[in-house]
């Protein structure tokens, strides 16, 4: 029996907790007697048939008719599937999506259906490269569809392939991928990791045009998204997104959604001490935490990151519900929650998270400072329910190089957005008036998005806004082991060691602040009390 | 004073390499007593400098690193210095007892030389172009302080020709006056500005006032956008007009997403008409032909010697790299507006005395790094 999250108060015989910094690991030791630490629960078994489970669910669906007697001869069918920013890290094969959608085909083969399309709904992210493509679809489906040309990624700044579905009473106009609009049923696969995901996101995101997403996604929707892993109606994001989803639903094609919950069983055995707790640490733990640390000291970063991205998560399907949207995401949260909450008393004065090499938004690339940034400050720092870990006020650290490095081929604008952008504001509002719309424009972005791997021109200041409520709501935010002058152009404070950082917040916060550490990875949400 | 010595040229050199600067200490350069110069004709004035500013093109000269192409161009020994401000010293046929206080525009053209007829370009009115300047009746040297025969800035005494004197406002301060050559520089350079999209590759003394030329010269608001390495250039390229202040490596990107253009490899499909080198380097000049637009124009106002250049680009994209040397009499009426209107006083960063001229060049040569534009020699105490 998997043992629930908790919460460790720090006293004079806890170990250092460890910290992840980009590609590499520390140990820090905290405060005793104002300081704890919230431990993930531990991974939640699998489903034992999981191949099982997804024709039960596909025949079995939640307020919706079974699969099969949606599908018939002579329809278009489309089948949507989340892209590369999912899962984290990639999971073995077969992946859930091969899973999922290999069952649907087969359903879709023996009820005659000839005209089937796939599409990766991406959204404003990059297009997938081949091999993410096999290793997400399989090869028998790639092969089968690719050449083809009935798997393709979606492209938002395609016109002759954008259909308007309608609009809300806000003025929020849903324009989705044209195929996926014209579709007799579409099928959305999804997996979800956090809470934020999934339900109508999958859909009015992942297959819509600029001009949808930029009705939510800008600063001011996300300044008043107060809470992205728990309550709906305290985020903006979420309300713009229901009410889009209202509009699909209503003015839409059929729609059919899968949706997945994976446990946090997310890193390979030789990387265990990540998930153990440090006291736990076997002998052999202790010896790798030492040999990988130092070793990555020396390796070179270019090296480093292939041995990180290279890895596979070993994590696997704890749940999978089909059906109507919005009743099989009210499951799926349930599934989430039960894998990652954790119940915590009270708010902190200081919050401290290691930034780990990976976000959804660096599959295969960089941690480029702008998504430091956006991972502390939009998704660890939104990984709680009620109200945040830290107080209004409170300061924000976070461990990490935060070099000035940049995927050039993934993140052609974050460069210019590094450069040009942030010496000039920080602030997602100002920003988003001054400056998205050059961006979002820009020939040579678009270009790169719609035929290279790069993320849209625009995407930086999405990532950046993805941070928008938690740089409002810190008094000040700490970056510990960054270079310097990187860490003040994102408007944060540097600092050398754990104990420097303690030292400057306390300017904020006072000599005896309470400190709260968050034990990530693997995932977690704090249910603040 | 600065004299042919070989080996002192090949000691400047290796100590200029080890550190900018370094070869005013061991190389031809040295401090010598005053010898007025004779006056070539009666018709020239002494002149007693006040300040005297330090160039690029004379740091250059001091660590050795000048191009050949300059030897049969000076004459040795000279004593350095262009940059001038100075009084005139009074004699009978000339001041009248009046005090002027004047800038000397130092190119050894015709006039100067007592050349006539004059060469077709001065007749043209373009003196800084002049085809004589290693002939007359003045020794080789195309200005003053490049010329055995006139001496120089850096000097308590030095001759010119009355053609040569430009009078200095009662308004305008030694600093401000010894920010008037340079200028002039600029000036010339920034009427090849065009009101496009502009990029300045460098800050220094050229860069900024090159930038403050551009500004003051012309009605035009197309966007400018300036590289500077330092701190204290960046803030004095945003005071000075520019609309983006960048770091080098910086400078493809903002002229990319400035112009709207595609990137096809390392070069920029579109790019600036007019892009102002005010360094000179290889670095430089090649970043230039990347940003520059097709049919564009590379302004050399930065003094280049001997460079290696990827030139298929200028070929495809008929692109040109054009000089941009010195001025006109014309252009140093206008320096001493823009120098008044932009304030470039400001950019006399240090003064030194004579006796100090490892210090002072030194300085010059690492003036960015230090915080400094310009540095000058200060001789009002003599």
């Amino acid at each position: 029996m998997p043992r629930p999250g908790f919460v460790l108060e720090v006293d004079r015989s806890t170990p250092p907790s460890l910290f992840w910094r980009g590609e590499n690991f520390s140990l820090e030791k905290l405060p005793a007697g104002r300081s704890r630490v919230i431990y993930p629960p531990e991974p939640l078994p699998a489903i034992k048939d999981i191949d099982g489970a997804i024709r039960n669910a596909l025949l079995n669906p939640i307020d919706q008719d079974p699969l099969p007697s949606l599908l018939f001869p002579g329809m278009k069918l489309t089948i949507c599937f989340d892209d590369v920013s999912l899962p984290l890290p990639k999971m073995r094969r077969p992946d859930t999506r091969q899973r999922v959608i290999e069952a649907v085909l087969d359903m879709a083969a023996d009820a005659g259906v000839e005209d089937v399309h796939l599409i990766a709904a991406l959204g404003l992210h990059r297009r997938m490269h081949e091999y993410e493509l096999r290793h997400a679809l399989g090869d028998r489906i790639y092969d089968a569809f690719h050449p083809r040309g009935m798997l393709t990624q979606h492209d938002a700044e395609d016109p002759d392939n954008l259909a308007v579905i309608g609009e809300t009473p806000h003025g929020e106009v849903l324009e989705i991928n044209k195929r996926a609009a014209d579709s007799d049923l579409v099928v959305y696969v999804n997996i979800n990791s956090v809470p934020m995901d999934g339900g109508w996101k999958s859909i009015t995101t992942g297959l819509a045009s600029y001009r949808c997403l930029s009705a939510h996604h800008n600063g001011h929707t996300l300044q008043n998204t107060r809470s992205l892993s728990g309550h709906r109606e305290h985020s903006a994001l979420h309300q713009s997104i229901w009410r889009l989803g209202k509009v699909l639903r209503d003015h839409g094609p059929k729609l059919f959604q899968i949706e997945t919950t994976l446990n946090t069983d997310m890193f390979p055995e030789q990387f265990s001490f990540i998930a153990t707790r440090e006291w736990e640490w076997s002998a052999r733990e202790r010896a790798t935490y030492l040999a990988t640390t130092k070793a990555l000291k020396r390796t070179p970063i270019k090296l480093a990151r292939k041995i990180f991205h290279g890895m596979e998560g070993p994590h696997q399907m704890t749940s999978i519900q089909a059906g109507e949207t919005s009743a099989v995401h009210e499951i799926t949260l349930e599934h989430v929650y039960r894998q990652q909450l954790v119940p915590v008393e009270g708010q902190t004065d200081i919050l401290t998270m290691g930034i780990p090499f990976v976000c959804p938004y660096n599959p295969d690339g960089v941690m480029n400072p702008i998504l430091v940034m956006c991972m502390g400050l939009g998704y660890l720092f939104n990984m709680y329910r009620n109200k945040p870990l830290v107080r209004e006020g409170g300061v924000i650290i976070m461990t990490h190089p935060t070099y000035r490095d940049f995927n050039p081929v993934h993140h052609p604008s974050y460069i210019d957005f590094f450069e040009q952008v942030l010496p000039d504001t920080t602030d997602p509002v100002v920003m988003g008036q001054k400056w998205e719309k050059q961006f979002a424009e820009d020939e040579w972005f678009r270009h790169l998005y719609r035929t290279g791997n790069a993320y849209h021109g625009v995407h930086p200041f999405y990532a950046w806004y993805w941070g928008a409520h938690g740089q409002q709501w810190a008094g000040k935010v700490i970056i510990v082991g960054g270079d310097p002058a990187t860490v003040r152009r994102l408007g944060f404070t540097p600092a050398t060691t754990m104990d420097d950082a303690f030292e400057i917040a306390s300017d904020v916060v006072g000599r005896a602040p309470t400190i709260t550490h968050l034990h990530v990875p693997a995932l977690l949400v704090a249910d603040v009390s | 004073m600065f004299s042919r010595k070989p080996a002192r040229f090949a000691a400047a050199r290796l100590a200029g390499a080890l550190m900018p600067g370094r070869g005013a200490a061991v190389g031809p350069l040295s401090l010598e007593p005053d010898e007025a110069p004779a006056l070539p004709t009666p018709e020239w004035v002494r002149l007693k400098p006040r300040l005297a500013g330090i160039c690029g093109s004379d740091l250059a000269l001091v660590d050795g690193t000048a191009s050949a192409y300059f030897d049969p161009l000076v004459s040795y020994p000279f004593v350095p210095g262009h940059e001038v401000v100075a009084d005139v010293v009074a004699h009978d046929g000339y001041a009248h007892g009046r005090h002027r206080r004047v800038v000397v525009i130092p190119v050894l053209h015709c006039a100067v030389r007592g050349i006539a007829p004059v060469c077709a370009a001065c007749a043209a009115g373009h003196t800084n172009r002049c085809e004589r300047v290693a002939f007359g009746h003045l020794e080789p040297g195309l200005q003053t302080g490049f010329c055995e025969s006139t001496g120089g800035g850096w000097s308590t005494e030095m001759v010119a020709h009355p053609s040569q004197l430009v009078d200095v406002p009662d308004d305008l301060s030694d600093e401000a006056a010894v920010m008037i050559e340079p200028t002039a520089c600029a000036v010339h350079a920034a009427k090849r500005y065009d009101g496009s999209h502009t990029a300045i590759i460098g800050a220094g003394t050229l860069g900024l006032l090159t930038l403050a030329a551009i500004r003051a010269t012309s009605d035009a608001t197309g966007p400018i956008i300036v590289t500077a390495r330092y701190p204290e250039q960046k803030r004095l390229a945003k005071e000075l007009g520019a609309d983006v202040v960048c770091a080098s490596d910086e400078l493809p990107r903002w002229v990319r997403s400035t112009t709207h253009s595609l990137v096809v490899g390392d070069q920029l499909t579109c790019g600036c008409p007019r892009v102002f080198d005010c360094v000179g380097s290889s670095d430089s000049i090649q970043q230039a032909l990347q940003v520059v637009a097709p049919g564009g124009e590379v302004e050399m106002v930065g003094m280049p010697g001997n460079v290696s250049l990827e030139l298929t680009s200028l070929w495809h994209r008929e692109t040109a790299i054009r000089g941009v040397y010195a001025y006109t009499r014309a252009d140093f009426d206008t320096a001493i507006d823009v120098v008044r209107s932009a304030g470039l006083e400001r950019l006399v960063s240090a003064t030194y005395p004579l006796r100090d001229y490892t210090d002072a060049i030194a300085h010059a040569a690492n003036a960015g790094r230090r915080g400094a534009v310009k540095i000058a020699f200060d001789m009002r105490s003599h």
